[in-house]
C-alpha cells in the first residue's frame, strides 16, 4: 500500500536484472505514475523502432494512453469500437503480413470476454499479437467486480505459447512494452489504472522470463508481481527492521517462469510467500508452488484474492479488505516461517 | 483454366471428399461437397497465389476458412494446387498428421493461414488481412468462405460493422447460403431473415450467386466481385449451393453435415464421380 512517507530518490536505482548485494533499505520511490501510461510511452517507442507495430483499441485509446500513439502514428491506430471479440481476430489477422498487433482495452475485456478468440485465432494460430491489459486487478477500485478481472493470469498461462507478464511499476512496464514488440510470439502484458510507486530504474533492460531480485536475504522469499511488488518492498522493509533478512523476488514473467531463480531463493530460505493481485487459483502462487512441489517441497504462504469477487473501494480500500496490504504479506512471512 | 478442366477437378475433389470422410469415419462432407466449385474457381482460376507457401503472401491474394468443418474441401483443394503431397490427404484427421480435423497453422500445414473451427471468427480475421495488406501498398485481395449457419454468431456482425466502417474494399467474404445446419434447416434452427438485406445495411456491396455449384456462374460471379472490389465497400458473394452436392443421397438435406459414409455408400458416391485426375 501507499505510505506518506516516501523519500525521493537520492540513493542508488534499481537495474535490473540482478545487481548483487543489493538491501532492501536502498529501494526507494522516484515518483507516482500508473502503470498504463508506462505503456503509452512504451507503445510509442516501440513504434518508433519498428514500422510494424500497430495498435488497436475497442473504445479506450485514452484510458489505456494511446494519445501520443494516435499522433505520432495516425495510420497505424485501428479504431475497433467496443467489439472486443472483432478485435482480437483483427490483430490475428494483421499478422498476416507482418504486423506486429497490440491490442488494448481493460484486462477483463482482453481476456475472459474474447478467451476463445484468444484461444483458437492467437494462441493456437500462434500468431505475433500482444494482448495489452489495463486495470487490472482490484486496484481498478470504484468500478466494481464487473470490471476487477482477478483470474487472467490464470486463463492466460494456461494457454500453450502464451508468454504472461506482469510489470511492477511505470518504467518496468515501459521497459516489459518495448521488450514484448522484439519477442515473436503471443504475449499477454497485465498492468494497472491507479497512480503507484515508481521505483525501478527509469532505462532498465527488461529481459523476458528473468526474474528481479530486489533484494538478497536468508530467512525468507517472497516472490510478488505487479503492484504488489511495491507493497512487498514496504513489508520487507519493516519485516528488515525487526531482523529478518528477506529475499524478494519481482516475478514480473509469470510464464516462462523463471524456475532456477524460485528454486536458488527457496534452497536458502526454506520457505515463500508469494504475493499478486489476483485469485489463489491459477495465479503467480499456484505457479511457484508447482514449481515446489516437483522439486523442493517447501512451506508456501499465499497473499492473492480467496476465490471471492472483488466491489467497489479505493484500491488502497480494497486491497486491505481483500487481504492484499503490507501487513497481511508481513503476517504471511511471520506464519510461513514458524512453518520451516 | 478451361471450364471441363476446372470442373474435372472438382469431380475428383469431390471423390477425394467422401473418401477421406469415410477412411477415418468421420468429418463433414455435406458443406465441402456444397462449396467444391468456389473452392476450385478460387484456387484454380480466379486467386494470384503461390503454392510454395509463404505466411505473409505479400503480393498474393489470400483464402481464410472461417466454417473449418468444410476441412476436407480446403485440403483437397490445396493438395491438388501443389501446397503438400496428394498422398497426404490419407493422413485426414489420424494421429500425427498435418491433416486436423479442423485447419490449424500449428502442424504447419502449408496454404493454412490460420486456426478455424469455433465458428464466427474468420471474417475478423480476413478484415484484418485485407486492412494489413493496405498498410503495406499490397492491392491484392483477402478472400474468405464462411456457413450460413455460422453467421449466427455474433463475433460476424462486429467483423461486418468493421469492414464498412474502415473501407475494407479488398475484402471478398462468400456465405455458403444451403440453409442447413447440424440440426436442421436453419430456418428451424435460428431465422437469419434477409442475410443480404442485414449486409446491405450494414454497408456492404452485395453480390448473389444463384447457382454456387455452377463452375461458370461461380467464375462469372467472382470476376464481378474482384471488379466490384477497391470502391469504398467490402463484397459479399451470397452463394446459394446445395450441402452434399454431387451424391445424390447426401444432397440438399443436413443429415450428411458431420457423418461419414459406410462402404456400400461410399461405393454409391464413387459410383457417381468418376476418377478424373487419379485417386490419392
Amino acid at each position: 500500500m501507499l505510505t506518506a512517507n516516501w523519500k525521493l530518490p537520492t540513493e542508488k536505482l534499481i537495474f535490473a536484472p540482478i545487481l548483487a548485494d543489493i538491501m532492501i533499505q536502498d529501494i526507494n520511490i522516484l515518483n507516482e505514475k500508473d502503470t498504463r501510461s508506462g505503456f503509452g510511452e512504451g507503445i510509442v517507442e516501440a513504434a518508433r523502432r519498428n514500422p510494424n507495430v500497430v495498435a488497436l483499441t475497442a473504445d479506450l485509446a485514452g484510458s489505456l494512453k494511446l494519445n501520443q500513439f494516435m499522433k505520432e502514428f495516425p495510420e497505424r491506430y485501428v479504431q475497433c469500437g467496443i467489439a472486443e471479440a472483432n478485435m482480437m481476430g483483427v490483430a490475428a489477422g494483421m499478422t498476416v503480413g507482418g504486423k506486429i498487433p497490440f491490442t488494448t482495452t481493460f484486462a477483463n475485456f482482453s481476456t475472459s470476454r474474447v478467451y476463445d478468440q484468444i484461444r483458437q485465432s492467437i494462441a493456437y494460430s500462434g500468431k505475433n499479437v500482444k494482448v495489452c491489459a489495463s486495470h487490472a486487478g482490484l486496484t481498478l477500485g470504484e468500478d466494481g467486480a464487473t470490471h476487477q478481472v482477478l483470474e487472467d493470469i490464470g486463463m492466460m498461462k494456461m494457454l500453450p505459447g502464451m508468454t504472461v507478464i506482469v510489470p511492477c511499476d511505470f518504467n518496468q512496464t515501459k521497459a516489459a512494452t518495448i521488450a514484448v514488440a522484439e519477442h515473436e510470439g503471443p504475449v499477454y502484458l497485465r498492468f494497472g489504472r491507479p497512480k503507484w510507486a515508481n521505483f525501478t530504474a527509469p532505462e532498465q533492460e527488461f529481459v523476458i522470463g528473468k526474474a528481479q531480485v530486489l533484494a538478497e536475504g536468508t530467512d525468507v522469499t517472497i516472490i510478488a508481481c505487479g503492484h504488489l511488488v511495491w507493497t512487498a518492498v514496504e513489508a520487507a522493509k519493516e519485516l528488515t527492521a525487526k531482523g529478518i533478512s528477506v529475499e524478494l523476488i519481482n516475478m514480473h514473467t509469470i510464464k516462462p517462469l523463471d524456475e532456477a531463480a524460485i528454486l536458488k531463493s527457496v534452497q536458502k530460505t526454506k520457505c515463500v510467500v508469494t504475493a499478486e493481485e489476483h485469485q489463489a487459483n491459477g495465479g503467480l502462487g499456484d505457479s511457484v508452488a508447482q514449481v515446489l512441489a516437483r522439486n523442493y517441497p517447501a512451506p508456501q504462504e499465499y497473499v492473492a484474492v480467496n476465490d471471492t469477487f472483488g466491489e467497489s473501494g479505493t484500491p488502497t480500500d480494497l486491497l486491505e479488505k481483500y487481504g492484499l496490504g503490507k501487513d497481511n504479506i508481513i503476517a504471511a512471512v511471520e506464519k510461513v516461517m514458524k512453518r520451516k | 483454366m478451361e471450364l471441363n478442366k476446372l470442373k474435372d477437378i472438382a469431380t475428383q475433389v469431390r471423390r477425394d471428399i467422401v473418401r477421406m470422410v469415410h477412411a477415418v469415419q468421420s468429418g463433414h462432407p455435406g458443406g465441402s461437397l456444397g462449396c467444391t466449385e468456389y473452392m476450385v474457381a478460387l484456387y484454380f482460376h480466379i486467386m494470384k497465389h503461390n503454392p510454395a507457401f509463404n505466411m505473409d503472401a505479400k503480393g498474393e491474394d489470400i483464402f481464410f476458412l472461417s466454417n473449418g468443418h468444410i476441412s476436407p474441401v480446403f485440403y483437397s483443394v490445396l493438395a491438388r494446387a501443389g501446397y503438400f503431397p496428394i498422398s497426404e490427404l490419407s493422413t485426414f484427421r489420424k494421429l500425427n498428421s498435418r491433416l486436423q480435423g479442423h485447419p490449424t497453422t500449428h502442424e504447419h500445414l502449408p496454404g493454412v493461414r490460420i486456426a478455424s473451427g469455433s465458428l464466427g471468427q474468420g471474417m475478423s480475421v480476413a478484415a484484418g488481412a485485407a486492412m494489413a495488406k493496405k498498410l503495406n501498398g499490397d492491392d491484392r485481395i483477402v478472400y474468405s468462405l464462411h456457413g450460413d449457419g455460422e453467421m449466427q454468431e455474433g463475433q460476424n456482425w462486429e467483423a461486418i460493422m468493421f469492414a464498412a466502417h474502415h473501407k475494407i474494399d479488398n475484402l471478398i467474404a462468400t456465405i455458403d447460403y444451403n440453409g442447413q445446419q447440424i440440426d436442421g434447416p436453419t430456418d428451424k434452427v435460428m431465422s437469419l431473415g434477409s442475410l443480404q438485406a442485414k449486409f446491405e445495411a450494414f454497408g456492404w456491396h452485395v453480390i448473389e450467386l444463384k447457382e454456387g455449384n455452377d463452375m461458370q456462374q461461380v467464375i462469372t460471379t467472382l470476376e464481378t466481385a474482384k471488379a466490384a472490389s477497391g470502391k469504398g465497400k467490402p463484397v459479399c458473394i451470397m452463394m446459394h449451393t446445395a450441402m452434399g452436392k454431387g451424391v445424390d443421397f447426401m444432397e440438399g438435406t443436413h443429415e450428411w453435415h458431420g457423418i461419414a459414409p459406410n462402404d456400400a455408400q461410399l461405393e454409391n458416391a464413387l459410383g457417381q464421380l468418376p476418377v478424373t485426375l487419379g485417386d490419392y
